[in-house]
């Protein structure tokens, strides 16, 4: 039987602000347990909640960018549920009156343009970190550490739009550039900075009835999404293909066996009690606010890419691979505002400087540091002129990421000016053509692709220095001189 | 309005206590009760009333600033009933994972 | 009865002799403890103390207006270094908080000197001290009756001379009530003027910390100095809080409400006949009377028992056995929970959270929570209208005096109900002050209460002031300290 998955997501993430959601602990990775903790997130008797105004405005920022609605006076709930990461035994996050609502996320899947549409974006707190038994022999105790507690997440829920695994993939990629390119999170899915659960259910095809949904937790990288999602769609295909029942459950993704599990606990049978969160008045967003944040709103990734594509021409291949960090594409719009070539500096851009920086391990950041985009305009418009021959150029940038430094000072120390006095290179051009009779008798035969290698060997001789434009027309008048 | 027997229990088991067999019935008729009393609110007109949720006061917001009056770890840990190292020790929970 | 030449004294008379040098700090604290002598062992009004940590508070107390002047606090303000806070609870049996709630910080910061801890009921649910871990408290006028609740220790400590002054909490009545029972003034403020930072949550919409003190100067010195914004308690209230400097100004030409309407029935002579004498004397000394009829007290109960059980499930859940507090041995975390909960808390405490899951839980939530949410802008707008007509209500803190030990702890809705006239002013977030008003002729403390508007901490410290001196300011002059006798052991 044919089935129609209908699948909705879930997307938490943890934004990168100094300090936490509710109190001034610094919520950063990687301390030492229960170190970054104070008496708000440890949730001890009397403590109260502060919003921190940096997490509200990451919110803003991403609602507007997604073209959310924003709420003028949201407020903060209490899910109240028992579990021994959560402090409070109930998490302060919002509820029937969320900040941002609406919006969607427009995202390229196989070359076509799409756009999955959100019901809504809230704030929330993290819970902490338990650390379970893992092997049978373990001590039967979970560790709990709470320096995670209370660190600011965003909630983003989709509407059930999508209807294949690989588009919640792409829209999971989609998000993640996004926050990273509004830098309001690292994004970093290994350390959970952006998680995901889903919802799916199947129905028949063109069917406008929903099937009863399962939802699938932990769901924390990109494949994993795409794998864990595959499986529950093959596993509720076969339960309703052999004529049973879906039965709503909550299912755990692990994705080093590729396997679902389903969570039968009463810890799962839940009723969260949901009501407004008496310590925190409501939030006000005033129109002053979301003006002040859309004013200095980057322009959005999507939006560059279909300005490279209409406005500079490039291929939408290029835009994509240039627009995949802002940091990328920032470079490449400061190298073309340096007097480039869009395409010719898309091409240096994609192909020399990313593979210095995938060799070097480099940030963007710091690849953009130790040859500033001027820098590469420069040594670019060197290269179109004939200054410097491309072999020169590749020296110079292996140089440049290598030790720093500024391009034209290595260009004069190394002597990489391109020699293209006849007087010079002549000697060099009757070398090769005494060296290689055999060529030199193919080209004359009529082989003119012969040439090329002829140039090659003089430019081997000169040390990458000689401008092979000079040495073709001398190669030619020598060999027409010989025939 | 009245409470059952199971719906203390189920409640119970919401907020996580234990009500003793013989202590069901007893508080079933408290909280009966209880509620008995609170359907005069039934009598007033609430038509044109707004849930209060609080009583509002002026958002007040925090700069994002860490600051250093976090506690120590050892501090955060001295009333914990048990510990490891610096972390807080609490039986498994039981989740009866059905491969 | 023990006495010596500074127990009793105003904070104010303390605080001016230890800042010129006539008594020390070690000494002013002691005189309390002198009288705690006679009275403790039979009103156990204590729940920690320590006479080395009080000791080494007062040698190092620092330069402020109240040098010196011991202070006992509530088991459910969180005080760092010094005693335990338990909120007179098994489930926080021996925890110490590591740091110290705002008021707490302000106190100190003023040179104030933390006595004790009072005895209280368990998470301040009750209104009579019986429901403590560490036992009952009693009413320091007459051993066979309670002294209020829930912050029955601080006042009856207050009352019998252990400190000039007390903090408590108030959620429906809890600083009002004692304060009736115990024969001092009880101040709850308006909600957002005191942080409640530190204070261990009940009913988070609810609360405010109150104060106790003996004598009205006293009260208005005390919230001078711990009102004000708090970063730390986002419900506080950022304007600077009303200036109390005047209290002593009299009431001419101020009008109060007398809503005769609501003592009609179930309020007993005693406290009828103490409103009469307070009306007289506020029209004696120049304030008018407004007689108008109110929204009967029972509604708000009702609202009362919904948000206040409600609010309270959720706070409570944070005692769990697993970060803090007493854990019951368990091989699984649900065990853990259910078997620490429910040996650490206590019948009422299980039944308002009861209560309050039921109330927000599926299904129920706009039956019982929401619905209550709406009935409790119906009760402001009922206090606002009154307002309108005059600048403060004058109504009985409790339908009764003081009543005996275990009169209502069988029946919870007859305690709830001793709430009745006290509930109105924590749905509205507006102050309420017991005024006593000397004793009756069964030797018990008979008291009002001023309840006004938003920030009318002035006006009803006024009033609290013309009836301490039953408007005969002439008779008893600025000098007077207390014109009611010290409760009698019987």
């Amino acid at each position: 039987m044919a089935h129609e998955a209908v699948i909705g997501l879930e997307c938490h993430i943890q934004l990168a602000t100094r300090s936490k959601m509710f109190c001034e602990c610094p919520a950063e990775f990687g301390a030492s347990p229960n170190s970054n903790v104070c008496p708000v997130c440890l949730g001890l008797p009397g403590a109260l909640p502060v919003v921190n105004r940096a997490a509200i405005d990451a919110a803003l920022q991403l609602g507007l960018v997604l073209g959310c609605t924003i709420r003028e006076a949201s407020v903060f709930a209490r899910k109240n549920y028992f579990y021994p990461d959560m402090p409070k035994n109930y998490q302060i996050t919002q509820y029937d009156r969320p900040l941002c609502e609406g919006g969607a996320l427009p995202v390229r899947l196989c070359e076509t343009a799409r756009s999955f549409p959100l019901i809504r974006i809230h704030v929330e707190e993290d819970t902490g970190k338990s650390f379970h038994p893992e092997r049978t022999g373990d001590r039967p105790v979970s560790r709990v550490d709470f320096n995670r507690a209370g660190v600011p997440l965003l909630e983003l829920v989709t509407e059930p739009a999508f209807r294949q695994p690989e588009e919640c993939g792409a829209f999971l990629a989609g998000l993640r550039r996004l926050a990273r390119w509004l830098k309001i999170s690292d994004g970093d899915m290994e350390k959970g900075h952006l998680r995901c659960d889903a919802n799916v259910s199947l129905r028949p095809p063109g069917s406008a009835s929903l099937g009863t949904k399962t939802e699938i937790k932990n769901l924390n990288s990109i494949k994993g999404v795409e794998k864990g999602l595959t499986a529950e769609i093959a596993r509720q295909a076969a339960v309703l293909d052999a004529g049973g029942r879906i039965e709503q459950a909550t299912l755990l993704y692990d994705a080093d066996h590729d396997k679902l599990a389903v969570m039968r606990s009463k810890e799962y049978a839940h009723d969260y009690r949901y009501f407004p969160e008496p310590d925190l008045p409501q939030l006000t967003v005033d129109a002053a606010w979301v003006e002040e944040v859309r004013g200095r709103l980057p322009e959005p990734p999507w939006t560059r890419e279909d300005r490279y594509v209409d406005h500079l021409g490039l291929p939408a291949y290029d835009a994509a691979i240039l627009c995949e960090t802002r940091e990328r594409s920032d470079y490449f719009e400061a190298v073309v505002g340096a007097g480039t070539d869009a395409k010719r500096a898309s091409n240096w851009v994609m192909t020399e400087v990313l593979r210095h920086v995938n060799a070097r391990g480099l940030s963007e950041r710091e690849a953009a540091l130790r040859l500033p985009a001027k820098s590469l305009a420069v040594l670019i418009g060197a290269t179109e002129s004939g200054r410097i021959t491309s072999a020169s150029a590749k020296e110079v940038l292996e140089e440049v990421f290598e030790k720093g430094g500024d391009p034209e000072a290595v260009i004069a120390a190394r002597g990489l000016v391109a020699r293209s006095s006849p007087e010079e290179l002549l000697p060099l051009v009757r070398e090769v053509l005494a060296e290689n009779p055999g060529p030199v008798a193919q080209f004359r035969g009529g082989k003119q692709a012969t040439l090329g290698f002829l140039v090659g060997q003089v430019m081997k001789k000169s040390g990458g220095r000689a401008a092979p434009q000079v040495v073709q027309e001398l190669l030619r008048a020598e060999l027409g001189a010989l025939r | 309005m009245s409470i059952d027997r199971d719906e203390v229990r189920r409640i119970a088991d919401l907020a996580r206590l234990e009500i003793a067999g013989g202590d069901v019935d007893r508080m079933a008729k408290e909280l009966s009760a209880v509620l008995d009393f609170v359907a005069a609110l039934n009598e007033l007109d609430l038509a044109d009333c707004e849930p209060t949720s609080m009583v509002p006061a002026a958002a007040s917001l925090r700069d994002d600033e860490p600051d250093g009056r976090r506690l120590t770890s050892e501090a955060a840990l001295a009333a914990a009933p048990e510990r490891e190292r610096d972390f807080f020790l609490v039986p498994p929970v039981v989740e009866n994972v059905n491969p | 009865m023990s006495a010596n030449r500074w127990w009793g004294r105003p904070a104010t008379t303390l605080a001016a002799c230890v800042a010129r040098g006539e008594l020390s700090a070690e000494q002013a604290v002691e005189s309390g403890w002198e009288a705690a002598s006679t009275w403790e062992g039979d009103v156990h009004a204590v729940a920690h103390a320590d006479a080395t940590v009080r000791a080494r508070a007062a040698r190092t107390a620092p330069p402020g207006p109240l040098r010196g002047v011991p202070v006992i606090v509530k088991d459910n303000l969180c005080t760092a270094g010094d005693y335990p806070t338990t909120c007179g609870s098994r489930i926080l049996a021996g925890y110490r908080a590591p740091y110290d709630a705002t008021v707490i910080r302000r106190l100190r910061a003023a040179g104030a000197v933390l006595t004790a801890k009072g005895n209280m009921d368990e998470f301040a649910m009750g209104s009579s001290t019986e429901f403590s871990c560490y036992g009952p408290t009693r009413n320091p006028y007459d051993l066979t009756r309670v002294p209020g609740g829930s912050s029955g220790g601080p006042a009856a400590a207050v009352a019998y001379g252990l400190a000039p002054l007390g903090l408590g909490s108030d959620t429906g009545g809890s600083v009002r009530q004692p304060a009736a029972f115990c024969g001092v003034f009880g101040l709850k403020p308006t909600y957002g003027r005191l942080s409640r930072y530190g204070l261990v949550a009940f009913g988070s919409s609810l609360d405010q910390v109150g104060l106790f003190a003996r004598h009205a100067g006293d009260v208005a010195l005390l919230y001078s100095l711990l009102a004000g914004p708090d970063l730390r308690d986002a419900t506080t209230r950022a304007s600077p809080p009303p200036d109390v400097s005047a209290w002593d100004r009299g009431v001419k030409g101020l009008s109060f409400g007398w809503p005769e309407n609501l003592w009609r029935e179930g309020v007993e002579p005693e406290v009828v006949a103490a409103l009469e004498e307070a009306a007289a004397c506020l029209e004696r000394a120049g304030a008018r009377r407004v007689a108008f009829d109110f929204l009967p007290g029972t509604y708000a109960v009702a609202t009362y028992y919904l948000v206040a059980t409600a609010e309270a499930s959720s706070n409570l859940a944070r005692f769990d056995g697993v970060r803090y507090g007493p854990r019951a041995p368990s091989t699984d975390v649900w065990s853990l929970y259910v078997r620490s909960r429910s040996q650490g808390f206590g019948p009422e405490v299980k039944r308002r959270i009861l209560l309050g899951t039921y109330a927000l839980s599926a299904g129920y939530y706009d039956a019982f929570y929401l619905k209550a949410q709406r009935a409790r802008t119906r009760i402001r707008r009922e206090y606002q209208a009154a307002f309108g007509r005059c600048d403060f209500m004058l109504l009985p803190v409790a339908p009764t005096l003081a009543f005996r030990l275990g009169e209502k702890t069988t029946d919870p809705l007859a305690m709830y109900l001793s709430d009745i006239f006290t509930i109105g002013a924590n749905l509205a977030g507006i102050p309420g002050l017991a005024v006593p008003l000397g004793l009756a002729g069964s030797g018990l403390p008979r008291a009002v209460q001023l309840v006004g508007p938003e920030d009318s901490e002035p006006t009803l410290l006024r009033a609290g002031r013309a009836l301490e001196v039953r408007g005969e300011v002439a008779r008893l002059g600025r000098e007077h300290e207390t014109e009611f006798p010290w409760p009698m052991k019987r």
